[in-house]
């Protein structure tokens, strides 16, 4: 299982309801369950994603997050997880104000667009980083909505959310973003993860 | 014909059960018939429900009609529902004409056929009545409730009536309340054994309408895609157009086998009282307008199956089903399969939905055998 993975299954406790949005595989979601016992759903756009999910006994809905929130109800789950997708949605923050609603706390990560290696190729190269992280050419990503650490931050502080917790991930190092260390960490960190409320 | 229904496997059910229409019915005949064998824990029981014009015979060759059983793509030793692992129970519903109390029984009463004599029922008589089967074989737990269209009406009226009684829940291209187009679609039918002279008429039957009943069915189990590449305008013979109302078309001649050959198995009345239990059917109505009252108890896990060309049961009317399931915090998984087929899809070969079914079963035993 990958860190990031790794990182929000330690945030999340034993034994409490997930909802994770975007399963992919199901691979997160089968951990928590099998590991933490948690009661775990998901919802995936991907046909083949979804049945791969059922067959390994996962509750999978298939549907679009961008749409389909709205059917669960407000603090229905102890937690909401979103991994690396919520740059890619059409209206991003009326979907955290989703996760929001229905999760008592929410999950977020989000690839770091301020991390030094894509600020060095815009600098150097003069065109649309590619990374490891961001392996799509600008006319063929699905990322509309590309942030940093920093701007995530920035955007919960005005918009009244809670970060309750911030991790971020570079290789195979996981660490605690603070007040003090963030600058630090908006440049050489990969990958943000957020617990807020 | 009548004589060899009467060689088939039913119970005889001694207690009395209040229909929905007020009138009370007992010591009725249920037919039924089961596949693979109840393990000694009885944990590995599946009741499939059937459609509109299904029968308890789902996976063997049916001896009244020598047809094929209608699930076969489906249940069978190796199949998706494999009966070298699962005990299935298939009944022919209340109103049926397979050996089960319907219209086509006598009423001992007036020594007569039923007919329309018979009383209306609705989909939750159907499966109280299939619930003393469950009963009378001594299981206390389903591994699974399964079945398409009407199928998946009972599953979820099932479910509904008795939430601790099945271990999971599969209802399939169906929906939580008949929609106003699928009322039409059904008193067309209707309509059209109605009108046919010979309806109610002592020893004869309407054939006509009861065909006509089918085709016009027939072509809403389809699609517009599947029914163009299939028959497109193909001419039945290959020459010309005859000018004249024979059946032209390879289409027409298709529907008309489709009529012809089903009068042969089944009741016009029957076909009467069952799409009538079908209009009946409003899951939501029985929970006074939320639907998600009719799940708050179940302790099943649901999973909700659609086909992307069924436009009798859209998906749009599946997920109505998950999003209610979902506000009441049930734990369901939904999936919309890809499929030219039509609402029929879930009685064809569509690998995707069998290899589906087959692994949410599969993760669905094991966890149930883990449990216990």
């Amino acid at each position: 299982m990958k860190n990031e993975f790794k990182v929000i299954a330690q945030i999340i406790q034993n034994n409490k309801r997930v909802l994770d949005i975007g399963c992919g595989d199901g691979t997160l979601m089968k951990y928590l369950k099998v590991n933490q016992q948690n009661d775990v759903r998901g919802l995936e756009p991907n046909k083949d994603l979804v049945q791969k999910c059922i067959a390994k006994g996962l509750s999978v809905i298939e549907g679009d997050a961008e749409k389909e929130l709205t059917q669960f109800p407000e603090k229905s789950f102890d937690y909401v997880v979103l991994s690396q997708t919520l740059q890619a949605f059409l209206d991003p923050k009326e979907v955290l104000r989703q996760l929001l609603r229905i999760g008592k706390q929410t999950i977020v990560s989000i690839p770091n667009f301020g991390y030094w290696k894509v600020r060095l190729h815009l600098l150097f190269k003069g065109t649309m980083p590619v990374t490891k992280n961001l392996p799509n050419e600008w006319y063929d990503t699905p990322n509309l909505h590309m942030c940093t650490i920093q701007d995530f931050v920035n955007f919960c502080d005005n918009n009244n959310i809670k970060i309750d917790k911030s991790m971020c991930l570079t290789n195979e190092k996981i660490s605690e973003i603070t007040n003090k260390n963030r600058k630090y960490k908006n440049i050489f960190s990969q990958l943000g993860v957020f617990l807020i409320q | 014909m009548n004589n060899e229904i009467k060689n088939i496997k039913k119970l005889i059910i001694n207690q009395s059960l209040e229909l929905d229409c007020g009138k009370i019915i007992k010591d009725f005949p249920l037919a039924y018939e089961t596949y693979g064998n109840l393990n000694k824990n009885k944990s590995n029981a599946i009741l499939a429900f059937h459609a509109l014009t299904g029968d308890q015979f789902c996976a063997n060759i049916n001896p009244i009609t020598k047809r094929e059983g209608w699930w076969t793509t489906a249940v069978g030793p190796n199949k998706a529902i494999d009966t070298n692992k699962y005990f299935v129970i298939c009944a022919n519903v209340l109103g049926g004409c397979m050996g089960s109390y319907g219209p086509k029984e006598i009423n001992p009463e007036t020594n007569k056929l039923f007919g329309t004599t018979f009383p209306v029922i609705t989909i939750r008589d159907m499966v109280k009545a299939q619930k003393y089967i469950l009963d009378h074989l001594g299981i206390k737990k389903l591994l699974a409730v399964i079945g398409g269209s009407m199928g998946g009406m009972q599953v979820l009226q099932f479910v509904s009536l008795y939430p601790d009684k099945s271990y999971s829940a599969i209802p399939i291209a169906c929906s939580a309340s008949h929609s106003a187009q699928n009322i039409a679609l059904n008193e067309l039918g209707r309509q059209a054994i109605m009108a046919d002279p010979n309806w109610k008429k002592e020893n004869s039957t309407p054939d006509k309408g009861l065909a006509v009943a089918r085709m016009a069915a027939h072509i809403t189990y389809l699609s517009k895609k599947g029914l163009q590449e299939k028959f497109g305008r193909k001419l039945q013979d290959k020459g010309s157009l005859k000018f004249s109302f024979d059946a032209d078309f390879q289409i027409e001649s298709y529907l008309r086998y489709q009529g012809a050959t089903f009068v042969d198995r089944f009741d016009a009345n029957s076909y009467l009282y069952i799409t009538r239990a079908m209009d009946y059917f409003d899951l939501e109505k029985q929970f006074n307008g939320n639907l998600s009252l009719a799940f708050k108890n179940t302790k099943s896990k649901f999973f909700v199956i659609s086909f992307s060309s069924d436009w009798l049961y859209p998906t749009s009317e599946n997920k109505e089903i998950v999003i209610a399931l979902n506000a009441c915090g049930a734990n369901v998984g939904f999936v919309e399969i890809n499929s030219d087929k039509g609402h029929d899809s879930f009685l064809l070969n569509v690998p995707e939905f069998l290899k589906t079914i087959s692994e949410f079963l599969n993760s669905t035993y094991n966890e149930a055998k883990n449990e216990k």
